[in-house]
Protein backbone atom coordinates (compact mmCIF):
# COMPACT_ATOMS: atom_id res chain seq x y z
CA UNK A 1 0.00 0.00 0.00
CA UNK A 2 1.20 3.62 -0.81
CA UNK A 3 1.19 6.10 1.09
CA UNK A 4 -0.01 9.35 0.31
CA UNK A 5 1.50 12.56 0.99
CA UNK A 6 1.26 16.20 1.16
CA UNK A 7 3.67 19.03 2.16
CA UNK A 8 1.81 22.47 2.82
CA UNK A 9 3.21 25.83 4.04
CA UNK A 10 1.03 28.72 5.25
CA UNK A 11 1.66 30.29 1.77
CA UNK A 12 0.64 27.20 -0.21
CA UNK A 13 0.71 23.64 -0.71
CA UNK A 14 3.92 22.81 -1.87
CA UNK A 15 3.81 19.08 -2.96
CA UNK A 16 1.75 16.48 -3.26
CA UNK A 17 2.59 12.61 -3.77
CA UNK A 18 -0.70 10.44 -3.60
CA UNK A 19 1.64 7.35 -3.94
CA UNK A 20 4.95 7.57 -2.07
CA UNK A 21 6.84 4.32 -0.32
CA UNK A 22 8.49 6.25 2.26
CA UNK A 23 8.79 9.34 4.43
CA UNK A 24 11.61 10.45 5.96
CA UNK A 25 10.68 13.15 8.60
CA UNK A 26 12.40 14.86 11.00
CA UNK A 27 10.72 15.21 14.24
CA UNK A 28 11.01 16.59 17.31
CA UNK A 29 11.97 13.58 19.01
CA UNK A 30 13.98 12.42 16.03
CA UNK A 31 14.21 11.68 12.55
CA UNK A 32 11.30 9.24 11.66
CA UNK A 33 10.83 6.69 8.89
CA UNK A 34 7.52 6.57 8.05
CA UNK A 35 5.85 3.40 6.12
CA UNK A 36 3.02 2.72 4.98
CA UNK A 37 -0.02 1.27 8.16
CA UNK A 38 2.24 3.15 10.46
CA UNK A 39 0.31 3.61 13.55
CA UNK A 40 -1.66 7.10 13.28
CA UNK A 41 0.71 10.10 15.13
CA UNK A 42 0.77 13.34 15.53
CA UNK A 43 4.57 15.36 16.07
CA UNK A 44 6.04 18.45 15.75
CA UNK A 45 8.61 19.23 13.47
CA UNK A 46 12.30 20.06 14.30
CA UNK A 47 14.24 22.07 11.42
CA UNK A 48 15.64 19.53 9.37
CA UNK A 49 15.78 17.39 6.10
CA UNK A 50 12.41 15.65 4.91
CA UNK A 51 12.92 13.01 2.26
CA UNK A 52 10.16 11.31 -0.09
CA UNK A 53 10.63 7.96 -1.37
CA UNK A 54 9.30 6.12 -4.66
CA UNK A 55 10.46 3.66 -6.13
CA UNK A 56 13.99 4.23 -6.88
CA UNK A 57 13.81 8.40 -6.78
CA UNK A 58 12.96 10.82 -4.04
CA UNK A 59 12.02 14.24 -3.47
CA UNK A 60 13.88 16.31 -0.87
CA UNK A 61 12.78 19.15 1.29
CA UNK A 62 13.84 21.76 3.90
CA UNK A 63 11.45 22.41 6.46
CA UNK A 64 11.68 24.69 9.51
CA UNK A 65 9.72 23.99 12.13
CA UNK A 66 5.52 22.94 11.87
CA UNK A 67 3.44 19.50 12.97
CA UNK A 68 3.14 16.14 10.94
CA UNK A 69 0.31 13.93 10.93
CA UNK A 70 0.93 10.35 10.20
CA UNK A 71 -2.10 7.76 9.39
CA UNK A 72 -1.62 4.70 8.02
CA UNK A 73 -2.03 5.49 4.63
CA UNK A 74 -1.28 9.02 4.99
CA UNK A 75 1.08 11.65 5.49
CA UNK A 76 0.61 15.59 6.39
CA UNK A 77 2.92 17.75 6.62
CA UNK A 78 2.26 21.79 8.38
CA UNK A 79 5.62 23.40 7.69
CA UNK A 80 5.98 26.74 9.01
CA UNK A 81 8.69 27.12 6.08
CA UNK A 82 9.56 24.91 3.47
CA UNK A 83 11.71 24.81 0.54
CA UNK A 84 12.65 22.54 -2.30
CA UNK A 85 16.23 21.36 -1.57
CA UNK A 86 17.07 21.70 -5.25
CA UNK A 87 15.94 25.12 -5.20
CA UNK A 88 18.47 26.07 -2.62
CA UNK A 89 22.11 27.03 -3.64
CA UNK A 90 25.10 26.31 -2.24
CA UNK A 91 26.65 29.50 -2.68
CA UNK A 92 24.38 31.73 -1.34
CA UNK A 93 23.99 29.68 2.44
CA UNK A 94 27.08 29.96 2.62
CA UNK A 95 27.44 33.61 1.80
CA UNK A 96 24.54 33.76 4.43
CA UNK A 97 26.17 32.02 7.06
CA UNK A 98 29.22 33.64 6.97
CA UNK A 99 27.54 37.24 6.58
CA UNK A 100 25.51 36.44 9.70
CA UNK A 101 28.50 34.92 11.50
CA UNK A 102 30.43 37.89 10.72
CA UNK A 103 27.80 40.29 11.71
CA UNK A 104 27.35 38.25 14.78
CA UNK A 105 30.95 38.48 15.74
CA UNK A 106 30.97 42.42 15.49
CA UNK A 107 27.57 42.21 17.83
CA UNK A 108 24.30 42.71 16.81
CA UNK A 109 21.52 45.07 18.54
CA UNK A 110 19.59 43.07 20.73
CA UNK A 111 16.37 43.82 19.08
CA UNK A 112 18.27 42.08 15.70
CA UNK A 113 19.66 38.75 17.30
CA UNK A 114 16.85 37.03 16.64
CA UNK A 115 16.69 37.75 13.37
CA UNK A 116 20.58 36.82 12.54
CA UNK A 117 19.93 33.67 14.87
CA UNK A 118 17.58 32.61 12.45
CA UNK A 119 19.70 33.39 9.50
CA UNK A 120 22.62 31.80 10.86
CA UNK A 121 20.37 28.87 11.86
CA UNK A 122 18.71 28.65 8.10
CA UNK A 123 21.91 28.52 6.21
CA UNK A 124 23.89 26.50 8.07
CA UNK A 125 20.94 24.01 7.92
CA UNK A 126 20.94 24.56 4.17
CA UNK A 127 24.65 23.43 3.82
CA UNK A 128 24.14 20.31 5.72
CA UNK A 129 21.69 19.60 3.73
CA UNK A 130 23.16 20.11 0.65
CA UNK A 131 26.53 18.84 1.46
CA UNK A 132 24.97 15.47 2.95
CA UNK A 133 22.66 15.26 -0.42
CA UNK A 134 25.96 15.64 -2.59
CA UNK A 135 27.64 12.61 -0.09
CA UNK A 136 24.96 10.39 -0.50
CA UNK A 137 25.06 10.59 -4.32
CA UNK A 138 22.27 12.58 -5.92
CA UNK A 139 19.48 10.25 -6.54
CA UNK A 140 16.51 10.66 -9.40
CA UNK A 141 13.73 12.87 -8.42
CA UNK A 142 10.09 11.73 -8.30
CA UNK A 143 8.97 15.50 -9.96
CA UNK A 144 10.78 16.75 -12.96
CA UNK A 145 10.18 20.27 -12.45
CA UNK A 146 7.86 22.03 -14.77
CA UNK A 147 9.45 25.77 -15.21
CA UNK A 148 7.52 28.40 -14.56
CA UNK A 149 3.94 26.83 -14.72
CA UNK A 150 2.51 29.97 -12.74
CA UNK A 151 3.99 32.74 -13.94
CA UNK A 152 6.86 32.69 -10.80
CA UNK A 153 10.03 34.86 -10.55
CA UNK B 1 -22.83 78.12 -25.06
CA UNK B 2 -19.51 77.77 -23.94
CA UNK B 3 -17.00 78.38 -26.83
CA UNK B 4 -15.77 75.63 -29.40
CA UNK B 5 -11.99 76.17 -27.42
CA UNK B 6 -13.57 75.77 -24.69
CA UNK B 7 -15.40 72.33 -25.54
CA UNK B 8 -12.16 71.68 -27.11
CA UNK B 9 -10.31 71.78 -24.00
CA UNK B 10 -12.72 69.97 -21.97
CA UNK B 11 -12.36 66.94 -24.64
CA UNK B 12 -9.08 66.78 -24.06
CA UNK B 13 -9.01 66.45 -20.66
CA UNK B 14 -12.17 64.05 -20.23
CA UNK B 15 -10.05 62.04 -22.72
CA UNK B 16 -6.92 62.20 -20.62
CA UNK B 17 -8.68 61.06 -17.76
CA UNK B 18 -10.49 57.87 -20.21
CA UNK B 19 -7.02 56.76 -20.32
CA UNK B 20 -5.81 56.65 -17.24
CA UNK B 21 -9.39 54.62 -16.26
CA UNK B 22 -8.47 52.33 -18.51
CA UNK B 23 -5.47 51.40 -17.42
CA UNK B 24 -6.10 51.56 -13.82
CA UNK B 25 -8.53 49.01 -15.24
CA UNK B 26 -6.41 46.77 -16.68
CA UNK B 27 -4.02 46.83 -13.62
CA UNK B 28 -7.00 46.03 -11.23
CA UNK B 29 -8.13 42.97 -13.84
CA UNK B 30 -4.95 41.71 -13.76
CA UNK B 31 -4.30 41.80 -9.37
CA UNK B 32 -7.71 40.31 -9.08
CA UNK B 33 -6.28 37.26 -10.73
CA UNK B 34 -3.16 37.11 -8.62
CA UNK B 35 -5.11 37.83 -5.28
CA UNK B 36 -7.51 35.00 -5.79
CA UNK B 37 -4.55 32.31 -6.81
CA UNK B 38 -3.13 33.35 -3.84
CA UNK B 39 -5.79 33.42 -1.61
CA UNK B 40 -7.16 29.63 -3.00
CA UNK B 41 -3.11 28.16 -2.08
CA UNK B 42 -3.18 29.90 1.16
CA UNK B 43 -6.43 27.63 1.59
CA UNK B 44 -4.34 24.21 1.42
CA UNK B 45 -2.34 24.92 4.96
CA UNK B 46 -6.20 26.05 6.74
CA UNK B 47 -7.87 22.68 5.80
CA UNK B 48 -5.37 20.46 6.50
CA UNK B 49 -4.45 22.30 9.82
CA UNK B 50 -8.68 22.12 10.57
CA UNK B 51 -8.54 18.12 10.50
CA UNK B 52 -5.18 18.18 12.67
CA UNK B 53 -7.26 20.12 15.14
CA UNK B 54 -10.19 17.58 14.60
CA UNK B 55 -8.27 14.89 15.66
CA UNK B 56 -6.68 16.39 18.56
CA UNK B 57 -10.46 17.39 19.85
CA UNK B 58 -11.26 13.91 19.34
CA UNK B 59 -8.91 12.34 21.11
CA UNK B 60 -8.98 14.47 24.22
CA UNK B 61 -11.67 13.55 26.66
CA UNK B 62 -14.66 16.18 25.99
CA UNK B 63 -14.71 19.81 28.29
CA UNK B 64 -10.70 19.98 28.26
CA UNK B 65 -9.09 23.23 28.24
CA UNK B 66 -7.14 22.16 25.27
CA UNK B 67 -5.62 25.55 24.60
CA UNK B 68 -6.28 28.78 25.80
CA UNK B 69 -7.12 30.07 22.11
CA UNK B 70 -9.75 26.94 21.70
CA UNK B 71 -11.32 28.37 25.46
CA UNK B 72 -14.60 30.37 24.48
CA UNK B 73 -15.44 32.46 27.16
CA UNK B 74 -19.19 32.82 29.08
CA UNK B 75 -19.27 36.74 29.61
CA UNK B 76 -18.49 38.66 27.08
CA UNK B 77 -17.23 42.06 28.00
CA UNK B 78 -15.07 44.06 25.37
CA UNK B 79 -15.18 42.80 21.67
CA UNK B 80 -12.01 43.55 19.77
CA UNK B 81 -12.73 43.80 15.69
CA UNK B 82 -10.69 44.54 12.84
CA UNK B 83 -11.62 46.46 10.13
CA UNK B 84 -9.99 45.35 6.97
CA UNK B 85 -9.86 48.32 4.46
CA UNK B 86 -7.36 49.33 1.89
CA UNK B 87 -4.75 52.34 1.80
CA UNK B 88 -6.31 53.58 -1.77
CA UNK B 89 -9.49 55.10 -2.33
CA UNK B 90 -11.03 54.67 -6.24
CA UNK B 91 -12.18 51.74 -5.73
CA UNK B 92 -15.98 52.16 -5.39
CA UNK B 93 -17.96 51.26 -2.44
CA UNK B 94 -15.64 48.94 -1.11
CA UNK B 95 -14.30 51.04 2.24
CA UNK B 96 -17.44 52.67 2.76
CA UNK B 97 -19.57 49.15 2.63
CA UNK B 98 -17.19 47.22 4.73
CA UNK B 99 -17.30 49.77 7.28
CA UNK B 100 -20.67 49.89 7.51
CA UNK B 101 -21.38 46.58 7.79
CA UNK B 102 -18.30 46.62 10.72
CA UNK B 103 -20.48 49.64 12.49
CA UNK B 104 -24.09 48.20 12.28
CA UNK B 105 -22.38 44.53 13.76
CA UNK B 106 -20.67 46.42 16.65
CA UNK B 107 -23.91 48.47 16.93
CA UNK B 108 -26.17 45.25 16.99
CA UNK B 109 -24.05 43.38 19.59
CA UNK B 110 -24.10 46.25 21.99
CA UNK B 111 -20.62 45.74 23.42
CA UNK B 112 -17.86 48.16 23.88
CA UNK B 113 -15.40 47.41 20.82
CA UNK B 114 -11.88 48.54 20.65
CA UNK B 115 -10.93 48.63 16.71
CA UNK B 116 -7.96 47.57 14.69
CA UNK B 117 -7.70 49.32 11.60
CA UNK B 118 -6.08 47.45 8.72
CA UNK B 119 -5.61 50.23 5.74
CA UNK B 120 -5.78 54.16 5.95
CA UNK B 121 -9.50 54.31 4.69
CA UNK B 122 -10.83 52.20 7.52
CA UNK B 123 -8.48 54.36 10.33
CA UNK B 124 -9.58 57.35 9.06
CA UNK B 125 -13.70 56.55 8.55
CA UNK B 126 -13.06 55.18 12.19
CA UNK B 127 -11.23 58.25 13.61
CA UNK B 128 -13.63 60.59 12.12
CA UNK B 129 -16.68 58.50 13.72
CA UNK B 130 -15.09 59.06 16.93
CA UNK B 131 -14.27 55.05 17.42
CA UNK B 132 -11.88 53.60 19.77
CA UNK B 133 -9.02 52.56 17.82
CA UNK B 134 -6.63 50.36 19.59
CA UNK B 135 -4.33 49.83 16.61
CA UNK B 136 -3.63 50.37 13.35
CA UNK B 137 -1.40 49.04 10.09
CA UNK B 138 -1.17 51.21 7.77
CA UNK B 139 1.01 51.29 4.42
CA UNK B 140 0.11 47.98 3.27
CA UNK B 141 2.16 46.33 1.13
CA UNK B 142 0.97 45.24 -2.86
CA UNK B 143 0.94 41.29 -2.12
CA UNK B 144 0.42 40.06 1.21
CA UNK B 145 2.99 37.54 2.48
CA UNK B 146 2.95 35.30 5.52
CA UNK B 147 5.38 37.65 6.74
CA UNK B 148 3.55 40.88 6.48
CA UNK B 149 0.72 38.91 8.36
CA UNK B 150 1.86 37.24 11.43
CA UNK B 151 2.38 41.20 13.23
CA UNK B 152 -1.42 41.68 12.75
CA UNK B 153 -2.42 37.97 13.97
CA UNK B 154 -0.29 38.42 16.95
CA UNK B 155 -1.79 41.84 17.89
CA UNK B 156 -5.45 40.03 17.87
CA UNK B 157 -4.16 37.16 19.60
CA UNK B 158 -2.78 39.43 22.32
CA UNK B 159 -5.96 41.71 22.55
CA UNK B 160 -7.54 38.24 23.24
CA UNK B 161 -5.06 36.59 25.76
CA UNK B 162 -4.13 39.26 27.71
CA UNK B 163 -7.76 39.59 28.46
CA UNK B 164 -8.48 43.20 26.64
CA UNK B 165 -11.58 41.47 24.75
CA UNK B 166 -13.45 38.07 25.15
CA UNK B 167 -13.97 37.87 21.97
CA UNK B 168 -11.84 38.98 18.19
CA UNK B 169 -13.72 39.48 15.20
CA UNK B 170 -12.45 40.74 11.51
CA UNK B 171 -14.81 43.04 9.15
CA UNK B 172 -13.97 41.89 5.47
CA UNK B 173 -15.24 41.53 2.33
CA UNK B 174 -15.72 38.22 0.56
CA UNK B 175 -14.98 37.80 -2.83
CA UNK B 176 -17.46 36.40 -4.67
CA UNK B 177 -17.07 37.19 -8.18
CA UNK B 178 -15.72 40.38 -10.08
CA UNK B 179 -18.87 42.15 -9.69
CA UNK B 180 -20.13 40.56 -6.19
CA UNK B 181 -18.27 41.22 -2.98
CA UNK B 182 -20.09 40.75 0.22
CA UNK B 183 -18.88 42.36 3.63
CA UNK B 184 -19.18 40.14 5.94
CA UNK B 185 -18.10 40.18 9.87
CA UNK B 186 -15.99 36.67 10.39
CA UNK B 187 -15.23 35.63 14.42
CA UNK B 188 -11.94 34.93 14.62
CA UNK B 189 -10.82 34.32 18.26
CA UNK B 190 -12.05 31.54 20.47
CA UNK B 191 -11.54 29.13 17.26
CA UNK B 192 -14.39 27.42 17.14
CA UNK B 193 -12.78 24.20 14.65
CA UNK B 194 -16.30 23.23 13.73
CA UNK B 195 -17.19 26.68 12.36
CA UNK B 196 -13.92 27.26 10.80
CA UNK B 197 -14.71 24.16 8.59
CA UNK B 198 -17.74 26.06 7.77
CA UNK B 199 -16.36 28.98 6.66
CA UNK B 200 -13.79 27.52 4.38
CA UNK B 201 -16.68 25.24 2.88
CA UNK B 202 -15.31 21.95 4.68
CA UNK B 203 -17.17 18.82 5.07
CA UNK B 204 -13.74 17.36 6.87
CA UNK B 205 -15.30 17.27 10.21
CA UNK B 206 -18.32 15.31 9.52
CA UNK B 207 -16.33 12.91 7.82
CA UNK B 208 -13.41 13.02 9.59
CA UNK B 209 -15.21 12.18 13.05
CA UNK B 210 -16.50 8.92 11.43
CA UNK B 211 -13.03 7.78 10.60
CA UNK B 212 -11.40 9.18 13.98
CA UNK B 213 -13.92 6.14 15.39
CA UNK B 214 -11.58 3.35 13.38
CA UNK B 215 -8.40 4.50 13.76
CA UNK B 216 -7.97 3.87 17.65
CA UNK B 217 -5.90 6.68 19.49
CA UNK B 218 -3.56 8.60 18.33
CA UNK B 219 0.62 9.00 19.30
CA UNK B 220 1.47 12.22 20.37
CA UNK B 221 4.93 13.34 20.33
CA UNK B 222 6.43 15.19 22.58
CA UNK B 223 2.54 15.81 23.52
CA UNK B 224 -1.18 16.92 22.35
CA UNK B 225 -0.36 20.24 24.67
CA UNK B 226 2.91 21.00 22.87
CA UNK B 227 1.10 20.23 19.29
CA UNK B 228 -1.54 22.62 19.76
CA UNK B 229 0.64 25.00 21.12
CA UNK B 230 2.70 24.72 17.66
CA UNK B 231 -0.09 24.70 15.20
CA UNK B 232 -3.36 26.76 16.91
CA UNK B 233 -1.41 29.86 16.63
CA UNK B 234 -0.23 29.40 13.06
CA UNK B 235 -4.05 28.50 12.20
CA UNK B 236 -4.69 31.52 13.17
CA UNK B 237 -2.25 33.72 11.15
CA UNK B 238 -3.79 31.58 8.32
CA UNK B 239 -7.21 32.90 8.60
CA UNK B 240 -6.00 36.31 9.26
CA UNK B 241 -3.98 35.36 5.93
CA UNK B 242 -6.83 34.08 3.97
CA UNK B 243 -9.25 37.02 5.25
CA UNK B 244 -7.02 39.58 3.78
CA UNK B 245 -6.38 37.90 0.97
CA UNK B 246 -10.10 37.57 0.00
CA UNK B 247 -10.54 41.60 1.06
CA UNK B 248 -7.62 42.14 -1.50
CA UNK B 249 -8.80 40.08 -4.36
CA UNK B 250 -12.59 42.30 -3.53
CA UNK B 251 -10.52 45.47 -3.43
CA UNK B 252 -8.53 45.05 -6.51
CA UNK B 253 -11.93 43.87 -8.28
CA UNK B 254 -14.04 46.46 -6.57
CA UNK B 255 -11.32 48.99 -8.41
CA UNK B 256 -11.82 47.04 -11.21
CA UNK B 257 -15.62 47.90 -11.50
CA UNK B 258 -15.76 51.47 -11.00
CA UNK B 259 -12.64 52.18 -12.84
CA UNK B 260 -14.36 50.44 -15.91
CA UNK B 261 -17.45 52.81 -14.97
CA UNK B 262 -15.55 55.95 -15.03
CA UNK B 263 -14.05 54.85 -18.62
CA UNK B 264 -17.58 54.50 -19.83
CA UNK B 265 -18.57 57.51 -18.41
CA UNK B 266 -15.39 59.52 -19.50
CA UNK B 267 -16.74 57.83 -22.96
CA UNK B 268 -20.32 59.21 -22.84
CA UNK B 269 -19.10 62.55 -21.71
CA UNK B 270 -16.82 62.64 -24.44
CA UNK B 271 -19.20 62.09 -27.34
CA UNK B 272 -21.88 64.52 -25.54
CA UNK B 273 -18.81 67.08 -25.99
CA UNK B 274 -18.07 66.22 -29.11
CA UNK B 275 -21.52 66.46 -30.04
CA UNK B 276 -21.64 70.06 -28.58
CA UNK B 277 -18.50 71.18 -30.13
CA UNK B 278 -19.94 69.98 -33.67
CA UNK B 279 -22.57 72.24 -32.73
CA UNK B 280 -21.01 74.75 -31.61
CA UNK B 281 -18.46 74.77 -34.54
CA UNK B 282 -21.29 74.65 -37.24
CA UNK B 283 -22.77 77.38 -35.34
CA UNK B 284 -20.45 79.54 -35.45
CA UNK B 285 -19.99 79.49 -39.19
CA UNK B 286 -23.42 79.70 -39.64
CA UNK B 287 -23.10 83.10 -37.91
CA UNK B 288 -19.87 83.79 -39.68
CA UNK B 289 -22.01 82.64 -42.83
CA UNK B 290 -24.77 84.88 -41.70
CA UNK B 291 -22.23 87.81 -40.97
CA UNK B 292 -21.22 87.88 -44.43
CA UNK B 293 -24.49 87.30 -46.06
CA UNK B 294 -26.14 90.28 -44.07
CA UNK B 295 -23.48 92.52 -44.65
CA UNK B 296 -23.24 92.16 -48.54
CA UNK B 297 -27.35 92.60 -48.18
CA UNK B 298 -26.52 95.59 -46.27
CA UNK B 299 -24.28 97.00 -48.28
CA UNK B 300 -27.01 96.27 -51.76
CA UNK B 301 -29.61 98.20 -49.77
CA UNK B 302 -27.38 101.23 -49.70
CA UNK B 303 -25.56 100.43 -53.30
CA UNK B 304 -28.74 102.52 -55.07
CA UNK B 305 -28.58 105.58 -52.86
CA UNK B 306 -24.67 106.26 -52.93
CA UNK B 307 -22.15 106.25 -55.68
CA UNK B 308 -22.16 103.48 -57.50
CA UNK B 309 -19.14 103.73 -59.36
CA UNK B 310 -16.94 104.33 -56.21
CA UNK B 311 -18.76 101.16 -54.80
CA UNK B 312 -16.46 98.25 -56.44
CA UNK B 313 -13.07 100.15 -55.35
CA UNK B 314 -13.74 100.08 -51.99
CA UNK B 315 -14.76 96.27 -52.05
CA UNK B 316 -11.41 95.11 -53.50
CA UNK B 317 -8.98 97.80 -51.23
CA UNK B 318 -11.06 95.26 -48.57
Amino acid sequence: MPIRVDIVTQEKLLFSEPEADMVLVPGVEGLMGVLPHHAPLLTTLAHGELIVRKGGAEESFIVYGGVVEVRPDQVLVLADTAESTYEVDLEKAREARENAERVMREGVPPDKSTVFVQELRRATLQEDVLRKIKSRGAAVRIRIPDEDKNGKK
Amino acid sequence: MPSVREIKRRIRSVKNIQQITMALEAVSASKVRRATAQALSARAYADLAIRVMGHITQASPPNTPLHPLLARRENVGTVTVALITSDRGLSGAYNTNVFRVARRFAERIGKPVRWVAVGRKGRDLLVRSREKVVAEFTELPAWWSIDRVRPIARLLNEEFMNGYSDEVYVAYTEFINTLTQQPRVQPVLPIVPEQEADLIHLDYMKIRREEAKNLGDYIFEPSAAAILEEIVPKFNENIVFELLLESAASEHSARMVAMRNASENAKALSSDLQLSYNKARQAAITAEILDIVGGVEAMRGVKPQSQPKAEPVKLESN
